[in-house]
């Protein structure tokens, strides 16, 4: 292995250097995109369909236009170019027309000189629509053929059989990203026809690309600019207001400003996708897991998204981190008048991680074995096929290494603790010591990294020395996870310079660096500025003529030989970098082939108390061992890990988006619930260092991992506390004080006296 | 008009109409530190020191503020420097995106003025209100049970 | 829009007397959420946050004004138990036992324990006092019978408080959370008991049946405390909505009184 820190460098890869924008964001100066201004700025703000589905028969701006301050109200008819956006494919209009399809979808725009008219004159738009009966059922959306996209999978031996059959059916609501930060931006007009926008996003240019289209613009008219961002968790990967924004500017020649409310924000972004999912796992009286079958229906929601690609994840990893001898995965994602679903954190892995977990659990159960056995038995390795896609992993996987890992790690006193914030129920005083009954739950989790099926996956950097050291020019956003430190760790250790910057440049600068998602900025911009860095030093000691370079300049035989300012006299020293992983291909008609460019695991390990009476849940501890290739700063690790790990607690006993026909019935933070301080588990993680084989000094992604499987973790723990099958996520505490989502109350008696532990 | 003083400075502001004491912090006095991210009480991200209250931004009327001492983000640091609060967060770790950050400074700030050695079970309560989406709140507490000299063993 | 901010009460119900329709702010903790999602926009506000008569709490009066906080570190168990209940810390630094009555909202925290020690609310106007029994007061979810001009002045107990008093509510979360369902036990040394429950109905419920029923007996078995909990749950007219099922929320109210009558009874 090659050595990670230079001599002498401060703050290099493996070390838990601060974040470099932690001091402004403490003390409240960091701006985000909400927090921008400008000179003669106008607010925008946007009319929302109150129906899931409807024909728009008419729209009258003349009372919103007759407020004073008014300045422009835009249609669809308002919209120059081809009008439509979607990452995946350009099936969704900037402002409805003709039909609306989903609650919340946008209609009109306005802008107005202060936020509170615009608002006003967005109340004050008269749409006449005639109500449509909305599709809001997945399963009958499937049987109907409205889907994005079907898959089936078919893999190994179509006549394998093992003896011992357990079957199942899985359900996972609807999870919003929420990140704290609403959608916002400003759009500034250059005067000459384009526009700089100022947006916190995922990735700049996909945002660029989709509004220059819908707006049918010249890419150079408009230049998309990093805003400090909220938190995005797979939410900002999608349009929301990037387009509105740039047309109203164009069309007012002001500066125009938005930003949703917390309402609005729930039906401004795509949300997890919530799933439906029917398993059947066979196995050999050994443990072997001889065939799986699976049938995922996920809900896409209104407009494509990312469906395509979640769906595929979700049947890539159908199975889980094992070995299967026969495998058939159905899947289909649904198109119904639902909420648009798309990325988050985990990206269509999460939904059958908690289901094949739980299959995991029953098999074992079924075998008479430990839990924990009948995973190492199956765990796959380096060497081994996907058992979906039959693809060879040849990266590290140490599936084994993470479940022993957190199989060892030592277990919280058994003991309930008597003061009620540590209880089920908390300080409601709901649950004396006494109600309550301990479970411990285990699960793995595998998910791919970067992207995959064939898709240009690569990151642009620039280095660049100055005098005062070394800038990493990039487009990739930062949002919040820590890239901007691990960067400027590599361009250290990679450098040897100890001044290195990260500077965020605007897509007219530069390239793609994609986007901050499938865990992937640390490896793609991360292994874009390796190069970087590493090609800049080399030029400056071919320059400098010597065999070290430092702050100083450059050094031969431990003499000074040339100062850095002195290296830059017969031109600038740069290097730009595009970045690729290994390559991908597209999979064949049976779901197979070398799709992934690499892949990642962990392992989650829940304590629960639960009260089984009021079906009331407090995680205790959530420990974790993860695959993370070479820690590259273990602090901020440790930061994805108890985030992620929160998100999937979440995900478990309290978040989801509650929908009757196709509105929502709780877009607040009153009622959708996130944990607080007081519903957060101790975590205590492992990382398992083993290098893979194409991030930058072996690195792997960390970002969804602590996602995956955290949520079938507490799943499974809440089974071994009280008996009830716990078939869906978020876990009600109906499901647990009635045993069953399937069979509501029956007595008081039941419910008092649940099943034994398993 | 309402008359503030707002981190020990006296302050004049034109709220329109019923809006909250945090659009006029924002908006109007140039104090864009306390942030906007539910406008229903449910976050804590506006948390401000109201009259030696701890309160919601978002839930105070500015109009009912007039006459009123606030402490925002932009005035709990230690004269220019970071407070042991904002010194130990940042340290350990507690601030990702930083959006939820100003609001739990405040709000950590309040509960140390109040008792300088509180228990973790007394930081995770008093700071129940503030949500925060990125760290999953472990490096947060951390940090606070490190200042409070309360940490578990 | 006009906003007064008196000082005393005087001023207060002459603000109320010259606007009537006013809107009457305290905390703003309900209001406000009405102004940054609901249109709110009041043409005239009496914001009595001021008023120092409003924050007195004497031995069997509390003043509309007194904070959640202060409730919360009160002498009172069954309310501090139910105040720290209340929102998050913010919210109960501000948010007010008035308030809570003003709003009258099904799932208001502390409407149990005034229901089950059937407390009175005070309501005053330039013309003179009304003393409404809480039942009086709460007519329906989020109605109330405050005419115009009247404010709250604050809630009267009787002579004497049951001597134990618990109070629980059932949430998804460990904090800050609305109630499922909440529920408020009491028991006097001469055995009487009450039960009032909350978010099972449209205003606070007293289970009648079920207070009749353990009253009466001196020293509880397993089998009347199982025959307490079934009147209990069959006493409650609890919902389904998008926070529980009603089927949930009656069998809740079931165990939870049961636990908070073993509590007052321990």
């Amino acid at each position: 292995m090659t050595t990670l820190v230079r001599p002498g460098i401060v703050g290099g890869v493996g070390t838990s250097l601060l974040r470099p924008d932690g001091i402004p964001k403490i003390k409240g100066e960091f701006a985000f995109s909400s927090d921008l201004e400008a000179e003669g700025m106008l607010w925008g703000a946007t009319v929302r369909s109150p129906h899931p589905r409807a024909r728009i028969v008419a729209i009258d701006a003349a009372p919103a236009l007759a407020i004073s301050g008014v300045r422009t109200v835009l249609t669809q008819d308002d919209v120059p170019g081809s009008g439509h956006f979607g990452l995946e494919r350009p099936d969704q209009p900037v402002l409805a027309f003709g039909e609306t399809r989903y609650w919340g979808q946008p209609v009109a725009i306005v802008a107005a000189e202060d936020h509170e008219t615009a608002r006003r004159a967005a109340d004050a738009v008269r749409i006449e629509y005639e109500v449509l009966a909305p599709l809001v059922d997945p399963a009958e959306a499937v049987r109907l053929g409205s889907t994005f996209r079907t898959i089936e999978i078919r893999n190994g031996d179509p006549d394998a059989h093992g003896e011992i059959v357990v079957t199942g059916e899985y359900e996972v609501g609807m999870q919003d990203q929420a990140p704290l930060g609403t959608e916002s931006g400003l759009a500034i007009p250059d005067g000459m026809g384009g526009v700089d926008l100022h947006i916190a996003t995922q990735w700049l240019h996909a945002d660029h690309e989709q509004v220059v289209a819908a707006l049918g613009l010249p890419p150079d008219q408009i230049r998309l600019h990093n805003a400090g961002v909220g938190g995005a968790f797979g939410s900002r990967e999608d349009i929301s207001l990037q387009i509105h924004l740039c047309l109203l500017a164009l069309r007012t020649g002001r500066p125009v400003k938005m930003v949703y409310d917390r309402a609005e924000s729930f039906v401004g972004h795509v949300h997890r996708h919530p799933a439906r999912m029917r398993y059947r796992h066979e196995a050999d009286r050994d443990g072997t897991l001889v065939r799986v079958e699976a049938d995922l229906v996920f809900d896409g929601g209104a407009y494509a998204s990312t469906s395509s690609a979640v769906l595929a994840n979700g049947c890539y990893f159908a199975v889980g981190p094992y070995r299967a001898k026969s495998v058939h995965i159905t899947g289909a994602s649904a198109r119904t008048n639902n909420p648009t679903a798309g990325a988050m954190r985990g990206f269509g892995a999460p939904q059958p991680c908690f289901a094949y977990e739980a299959q995991m659990d029953r098999l074992a159960a079924a075998l008479g074995m430990d839990p924990v056995a009948l995973r190492l038995r199956n765990a796959l390795g380096t060497g081994d096929r996907i058992p979906t896609t039959n693809q060879v992993i040849v990266g590290s996987l140490p599936t084994r290494e993470v479940i022993e890992s957190v199989a060892a790690m030592p277990l919280p006193d058994p003991e309930t603790a008597d003061d009620p914030r540590s209880l089920p129920g908390g300080t409601g005083l709901t649950t004396p010591p006494g109600a309550v009954r301990r479970g411990i739950g285990f699960a793995v989790g595998i998910k791919n990294l970067a992207f995959s099926e064939s898709f240009d996956d690569f990151s642009e950097v620039r280095g660049v020395l100055t005098a005062d050291g070394l800038e990493l020019h990039t487009a990739a956003c930062e949002n919040g996870q820590g890239m901007v430190t691990v960067l400027e760790q590599i361009g250290r250790s990679a450098s040897g310079l100890q001044r290195v910057t990260v500077v965020f440049a605007d897509t007219s600068k530069i390239g793609s660096a994609g986007s901050t998602s499938a865990s992937r900025q640390t490896q793609m911009t991360g292994g874009a500025a390796l190069r970087a860095a590493t090609a800049v030093r080399e030029e400056a000691l071919r320059r400098g003529g010597g065999d070290h370079l430092d702050d100083a300049g450059v050094w031969r035989g431990g003499r000074l030989v040339a100062p850095l300012a002195g290296l830059l006299g017969d031109g600038p020293i740069e290097h730009l970098e595009r970045f690729r992983h290994p390559p991908t291909a597209k999979p064949d008609a049976f779901g197979r082939g070398d799709v992934h460019a690499g892949f990642v695991v962990a392992a989650h390990r829940a304590v629960v108390d639960v009260d089984p009476e009021l079906g009331l849940v407090r995680v205790v501890r959530l420990d974790t061992a993860q695959d993370v290739g070479r820690a590259l700063n273990p602090l901020s690790i440790l930061g994805q890990i108890e985030g992620g790990i929160m998100q999937g607690v979440g995900l478990a006993v309290m978040e989801e988006i509650v929908l009757e026909g196709g509105v929502m019935k709780n877009a607040s933070f009153t009622d959708y619930l996130l944990p607080t301080f007081l519903d957060a588990p101790q975590v205590e993680a492992i990382l398992v260092e083993q290098p893979d084989h194409w991030g930058p000094f072996g690195a792997k992604g960390v970002g969804e991992p602590p996602t995956i499987s955290s949520t079938a973790a507490v799943a499974a723990a809440i089974r071994d506390a009280t008996g009830a099958p716990i078939n869906r996520v978020p876990v009600r505490p109906q499901d647990i004080a009635f045993g069953s989502p399937e069979s509501p109350v029956t007595s008081h008696q039941q419910a008092k006296s649940p099943r034994p532990r398993s | 008009m309402i008359r503030i003083t707002v981190n020990g400075v006296a302050r004049t502001a034109d709220p329109a109409g019923p809006e909250s004491l945090l659009t006029t912090l924002r908006d109007r006095l140039g104090l864009p530190g306390s942030k906007n991210a539910c406008e229903q009480g449910e976050c804590g991200s506006c948390s401000v020191i109201l009259d030696g209250e701890l309160v919601c931004s978002c839930l105070v009327m500015a109009a009912d503020a007039d006459g009123s001492e606030v402490r925002t983000i932009e005035g709990i640091d230690d004269h220019g420097t970071l407070n042991a609060i904002q010194e130990a967060m940042v340290g350990a770790g507690g601030v990702q995106c930083g959006f939820c950050t100003p609001g739990i400074v405040v709000a950590a700030t309040h509960l140390f003025e109040a008792n300088p050695h509180p228990t973790e079970g007394e930081i995770r309560e008093a700071l129940a209100g503030n949500i925060c989406r990125c760290t999953g709140y472990g490096a947060i507490v951390r940090a606070l049970t490190a200042v409070a000299g309360t940490e578990a063993s | 829009m006009d906003i007064t901010l008196p000082r005393d009460l005087e001023a207060a119900l002459a603000a109320a007397a010259a606007a009537p329709d006013a809107t009457i702010l305290a905390g703003g903790t309900d209001l406000m959420v009405g102004v940054n999602y609901h249109g709110v926009r009041p043409s005239a506000v009496v914001a009595i946050r001021r008023v120092a008569e409003l924050q007195e709490w004497e031995d069997r009066f509390i003043g509309a004004g007194v904070t959640y906080r202060r409730l919360e570190a009160g002498p009172i168990p069954g309310l501090a138990q139910a105040a720290r209940t209340v929102g998050s810390p913010q919210i109960r630094s501000a948010g007010t036992i008035g308030g809570n009555l003003g709003t009258a909202s099904p799932a208001g925290d502390t409407l149990p324990f005034l229901a089950a020690v059937d407390a009175s609310v005070v309501l005053r106007s330039t013309a003179g006092e009304r003393v409404l029994r809480w039942d009086e007061f709460i007519t329906g979810p989020k109605r109330n019978a405050r005419g115009p001009g009247e404010l709250i002045i604050g809630v009267r107990f009787p002579d004497r408080l049951p001597r134990r008093q618990a109070f629980a509510k059932i949430g998804v979360r460990s904090a800050m959370v609305i109630a499922i369902a909440s529920c408020c036990v009491t028991r006097d040394e001469d055995g009487t008991t009450r039960v009032a429950l909350g978010s099972v109905g449209p205003t606070p419920i007293r289970a009648r049946r079920a207070e009749e029923m353990i009253s009466a007996e001196s020293r509880p078995t397993e089998a009347t405390l199982t025959e307490f909990s079934r009147l209990v749950a069959d006493e409650v007219r609890p919902i389904t909505d998008h926070r529980s099922t009603a089927e949930y929320r009656r069998y809740a109210s079931g165990v939870m009184a049961r636990r908070l009558l073993e509590r007052v009874l321990s």
